[in-house]
């Protein structure tokens, strides 16, 4: 994983002595709150519907065992001892005081983070996979570009004020698992026929209100190239990009309204003074950074533990936990796991200070010290040996991180909703957890197998509602909370837009329009078909008639 | 007379700055005696006329955001002080103007934020190259703009290149390697 050297060690401390200023500058009234606003945003402090809310960046998911240390002892001295990953790998306390942040800050800087730019319309947080680096399928390890890209992006004097927010993933894999179809630049490493490195380049993605499949911009980028080539994409955004109208500024819109071909043109001229220039990457650059990234010391072991699998077939809770939470590993003889945040009746991604503490000995224990966060709010100790999984499993059953559903149903991503957010419609956390509480047959669960549920509390769609399986969406109905429910969703190779089946429902319903989503997979199914490939095989007429059918049901059940 | 950061050095400055009216036109409008930045509708209807101004160094000429910095390409040599409005502080396109305009087209003369420009910005706009700041009139006290240049060096070593050091961090330093 990086390591701060000198220089971004300075970078992040004089950026805490800059928000100390502005911070006191703005309780003593010098500043005002207009002008005050987009500071803090780009320090990732939003004034939420209780209290502030501070979102700390996790680069591409990438976290140290200190630093899940620092993270509980600031949930514990400054929050009200929990935080919550969120489906941009990164970290929100809910309940700090304003007063408080430059401390936070300042105790972060200790540990090499910050909150820089996890606001504001700026170039955010860069997203990756958080199995980089340990995926079978991964054809370029995508963590030293994604750390590249961070150094370009961090306090870039020219877009700092951009239209609107601006969000770049990177994948290095065959699958896709950062989702970089719908991000505003999705960079996708290859290789070409010479076996040279560089990026296919995708741009105008996004979920919100307009959600939208980026489109190629180019399909090769020269890695050398890589910077200059964004820093073309972000310069047409920043002077074209619309400003009269925060709904319609993202670069989605750009491109729509003028076309990807005559947007590209406009980035190719752009880039053609840009190309060779000072930004072009050097060769100890890259190496400089991915020599942050070599493999940790492996032991040279069997590719199957003889131990691992008597345990397997010795316990049956555990044997249920590894077919969900173990992920096969490159390395012969190790795996990573994922622990699980979705517990019934938790708020999905939700974190007490116990276990960010349970994580961080779990990872100095068996994970070479690392932990990674992705973008479902679950956590991943990349590199541990099969022989260490069960001890692994029982810690970790026992700081409640062992829930054996990961890619369940009851593995529902959520945004905070209306219980924290000043912006949603409607709650999100309530609808979760009573879905998992219906749910929580393990048996049954497995049985309905693999499926996707995301639930965003309004159309800004932090819950990625779009690419759910199943998507639920917060609205506001003459000031009431309802719930628009779409399918069809996918993330992936194969992102694709859930489509509306149909007017919305309250909240109580919500259980039992899964359960008639569900009922409706199972009875149209084929042997190992997926409720996605169902819903796409025979269209969303049976799941849409079922579920109002139902609806219709209870409702003269109740007269 | 109001005050302006120039070069990191509060300075008094007379320049008057020229914002077209309802109603008026860029062919007509009288312009203000003394010096002056016209907007760039003026400057391209009466360039003729205005030029020696210019030459002599009590004219200017700021751009709007929605303005393309290449239509001063042929003028960059004749002008001695160019500026770039901020209508709000979070508007950025001013930046990218900036840095075309000495990056780009080379501009070496005075390069000034108007508008909207608050001391939070100031080591943006610098980096993007502009030389002279001109927050709006009365918005710090003296001791408050004084304070301010402090925040010219909020940054000591940034990572990426802009106008004022074309080079990235890893081009003008040696980093180490991880241990």
């Amino acid at each position: 994983m990086y390591q701060y050297d000198e220089y971004d060690q300075r970078i992040v401390d004089e950026r805490v002595a800059q928000f100390r200023d502005q911070t006191q500058r703005y309780l003593a009234g010098e500043l005002g709150e207009d002008e005050f606003r987009p500071l803090r945003l780009q320090n990732g402090l939003y004034i939420q519907r209780y209290a502030p809310m501070l979102r700390i960046a996790v680069p591409y998911g990438n976290l140290r065992a200190d630093q899940m240390r620092m993270l509980g002892h600031i949930a514990r001295t400054y929050d009200r001892g929990y935080g919550h990953f969120t489906t941009r790998q990164n970290l929100q306390f809910n309940w700090p005081r304003l007063e408080d942040v430059p401390e936070i800050l300042a105790k972060l800087a200790t540990v090499q983070m910050h909150a820089i730019q996890t606001s504001g319309n700026c170039i955010r947080n860069v997203t990756s996979d958080p199995f980089a680096g340990v995926a079978a399928d991964e054809d370029i390890d995508p963590r030293p570009w994604c750390e590249i890209v961070r150094q370009w992006s961090t306090f870039h004097p020219e877009f700092a004020y951009l239209p609107r927010k601006f969000k770049i993933a990177v994948n290095g894999a065959k699958e896709d698992r950062a989702v970089i179809q719908v991000h505003d630049i999705g960079l996708d490493l290859k290789r070409d026929a010479e076996g040279r490195i560089g990026f296919r380049v995708l741009v105008g993605g996004g979920l919100g209100r307009t959600p939208i499949i980026g489109e190629e911009i180019s399909p090769f980028v020269p890695w050398q190239d890589i910077l200059s080539y964004c820093e073309a994409i972000l310069r047409v955004y920043n002077l074209n990009g619309r400003r009269d109208n925060a709904y319609k500024a993202r670069i989605k819109i750009l491109v729509k309204a003028l076309g990807i071909d005559a947007f590209r043109s406009q980035v190719e001229a752009e880039f053609a003074h840009l190309k060779g220039g000072p930004a072009t990457l050097t060769v100890d650059e890259v190496h400089r950074v991915a020599d942050h990234f070599v493999d940790p010391s492996y032991e040279t072991l069997p590719a199957s533990d003889a131990g691992y699998t008597d345990q397997l077939a010795a316990n049956k809770a555990f044997a249920a936990w590894a077919r969900r939470n173990v992920r096969a590993h490159k390395q012969p003889g190790y795996a990573s796991v994922v622990l699980s945040l979705k517990k019934t009746g938790i708020a999905p991604g939700d974190i007490t200070a116990d276990q960010f503490d349970s994580v961080a000995v779990l990872a100095d224990a068996f994970g070479f010290g690392e932990v990674r966060v992705t973008h479902e709010q679950n956590l991943v100790l990349a590199d541990v040996k099969q022989s260490d999984l069960f001890a692994v499993w029982e810690a970790a059953r026992d700081a409640g991180l062992a829930t054996p559903n990961i890619g369940l149903l009851t593995d529902i991503i959520a945004c905070p909703g209306g219980d924290f957010c000043a912006l949603a419609n409607a709650k999100s956390i309530p609808i979760a957890n009573a879905i998992q509480a219906r749910f929580d047959d393990l048996d049954y669960l497995h049985d309905i197998g693999e499926i996707e549920i995301n639930i965003s509390g309004c159309m800004n769609a932090c819950g990625h509602h779009h690419v759910g399986h199943i998507g639920v969406l917060g609205v506001d109905k003459n000031g009431q909370e309802w719930y628009q429910v779409s399918i069809g969703g996918d993330q992936g190779n194969d992102t694709a837009l859930g489509k509306v089946i149909g007017p919305s429902f309250a909240a109580d319903e919500m259980p039992d329009v899964i359960s008639s989503l569900i009922e409706t997979y199972t009875a149209n199914r084929h042997d190992d078909e997926r409720f996605i490939d169902t819903v796409r095989r025979v269209g969303a007429d049976p799941f849409k008639t079922r579920v109002y059918a139902d609806r219709e049901a209870r409702k003269q059940a109740h007269v | 007379m109001s005050e302006i950061i120039k070069h990191g050095v509060i300075h008094e400055d007379d320049w008057t700055v020229l914002r077209l009216g309802e109603g008026e036109d860029a062919t007509s409008v009288e312009l203000p005696a003394g010096r002056v930045i016209v907007p760039l509708a003026v400057w391209l209807a009466r360039r003729d006329t205005l030029g020696a101004q210019a030459e002599a160094g009590v004219l200017g000429v700021w751009l709007a955001g929605t303005e393309d910095p290449a239509t001063l390409a042929d003028d960059l040599l004749r002008l001695q002080l160019i500026a770039v409005d901020f209508p709000k502080f979070a508007d950025g396109r001013g930046y990218s103007i900036a840095t075309l305009l000495r990056a780009r087209h080379g501009y070496g003369g005075e390069l000034r934020a108007i508008g909207e420009v608050l001391r939070d910005q100031f080591s943006y706009l610098t980096r993007c190259g502009f030389d002279s700041l001109q927050p709006a009139t009365g918005r710090y006290t003296r001791p408050q703009l004084e304070a301010a240049l402090a925040s010219l060096k909020d940054f000591s070593d940034p990572y990426q290149g802009a106008v004022d050091r074309a080079e990235p961090l890893f081009r003008r330093v040696t980093r180490k390697v991880a241990a």
